[in-house]
């Protein structure tokens, strides 16, 4: 049995069924980021002040990686004209950088996810805070693992500034944060918490890991769903090349959507 | 849109539009290395310019400028659903007298600045 209107448009609607259903799924993706967006300006408005980090994510990292996205989403486009303009060849090329833009997108992010883990913040128990690196980059380390692993001290290597202070943007946002001074001791007894910069570590963290990794899920199921139609389900475009054109179109829909949440998402949460 | 001709044509847009997102982005980036004294300022450049560049994504990649009265539809309840979202956060910001006036930073943290010990 043939599913009906994949490439045939509807009388009512006037278009081919995915084509209503990709935008459907849009409009529920749209409320899915609008509520987490609603919930980052709420938490940020919300947060007393002095509390809400600055600078600590890497801005040429990020807009490198909106580059990455913005180019990702021409190549698609690029692809599905390639189809209707009948060139299979140039469809395969342009999808081909499609994919390596995503794997390049999701390399970085966890370069920058992997930066955030071995991060740590101190709060001591005479009220002050520091952050830096733990001596041997350990992973996820917190107020526990000093208990657990009996430490009585740590050898921490401090940021040249807090993120609480008031810096110069420029200074925070090319990596300043590795500058780190030379190693001091931190008696564990003078430590009152101990976190790396996960979603446990403070409100911040816990909406940009939420944010980024959905994103990132988005990503990584679309760029499935293209690997699928560049490799094995382009098959289809020697039996329907119409109805294979359409599947492209409406990858390429999903695709555009996460890139425009990445646009929203870079000067929100790395320049805001 | 399904006729070879019409999508050559499409293809030079497409190019353009390409050009504008990227200009944005460097524009975007170049604010921030500004500082401008204003927060709200700089938050209100950095999210028009974001609009902007998400309109240029949907309005000629997903080709929403010359889409059907059925996607319109469709869309016009996202955003009027999504615009009650976000007018949330503003009707909230009434809550709490301390919310209001938060969103600039402040001199100086709350917490001690960093220790280094010796």
């Amino acid at each position: 049995m043939d599913i009906p209107f994949t490439v045939k448009l509807r009388d009512d609607t006037n278009l081919y069924n995915a084509k209503v259903g990709i935008w459907l799924f849009l409009g529920s993706e749209v409320m899915l980021f609008g509520a987490l967006f609603s919930s980052y300006i709420l938490l940020r408005v919300g947060a007393p002040a002095g509390t809400w980090p600055h600078g600590l994510l890497n801005v040429p990292i990020g807009a490198f990686n909106t580059i990455v996205l913005i180019v990702s989403s021409v190549t698609v486009v690029m692809s599905w004209a390639s189809l209707k303009l009948g060139n299979p060849g140039k469809f395969r090329f342009y999808q081909a950088i499609t994919l390596l833009c995503a794997l390049s997108f999701l390399t970085i992010k966890s370069f920058e996810y992997r930066d955030k883990f071995t991060h740590y913040e101190i709060w001591k128990t005479d009220g002050t805070r520091m952050t830096g690196h733990i001596e041997g980059s350990p992973y996820f380390w917190s107020t526990r693992t000093l208990k657990d692993k009996k430490l009585d001290q740590v050898v921490f290597h401090p940021d040249p500034h807090h993120y609480a202070e008031p810096v110069q943007r420029h200074e925070a946002g090319g990596g300043a944060e590795h500058e780190g001074h030379a190693a001091i001791s931190v008696p564990a007894s003078e430590i009152a918490r101990l976190s790396a910069f996960v979603p446990a570590h403070s409100t911040y963290f816990a909406i940009y890991f939420t944010l980024t990794a959905l994103h990132g899920l988005h990503v990584f199921g679309g760029a499935l769903v293209i690997g699928y139609l560049w490799g094995p389900g382009a098959k289809l475009w020697k039996t329907d090349p119409e109805r294979f054109t359409n599947r492209i179109e409406i990858s390429g829909l999903f695709w555009h959507f996460v890139d425009l949440v990445w646009i929203f998402l870079f000067p929100v949460l790395y320049l805001l | 849109m399904n006729d070879p001709q019409h999508v050559a044509k499409h293809v030079k847009t497409y190019l353009v539009v390409f050009g504008a997102l990227i200009l944005g982005t460097i524009l975007t980036v170049a604010v921030y290395f500004k500082h401008f004294e204003s927060v709200a300022l700089a938050i209100a450049i950095a999210l028009i310019i974001a609009t902007v560049k998400a309109s240029l994504v949907a309005g000629f990649f997903m080709h929403l400028v010359s889409e059907r009265k059925t996607i319109y539809v469709i869309m016009a309840f996202t955003a009027f659903f999504f615009v009650g979202l976000m007018a949330l956060t503003i009707w909230a910001m009434n809550d709490s007298p301390a919310m209001s006036g938060s969103t600039q930073r402040a001199p100086h943290p709350v917490a001690a600045p960093a220790h280094h010990v010796p």
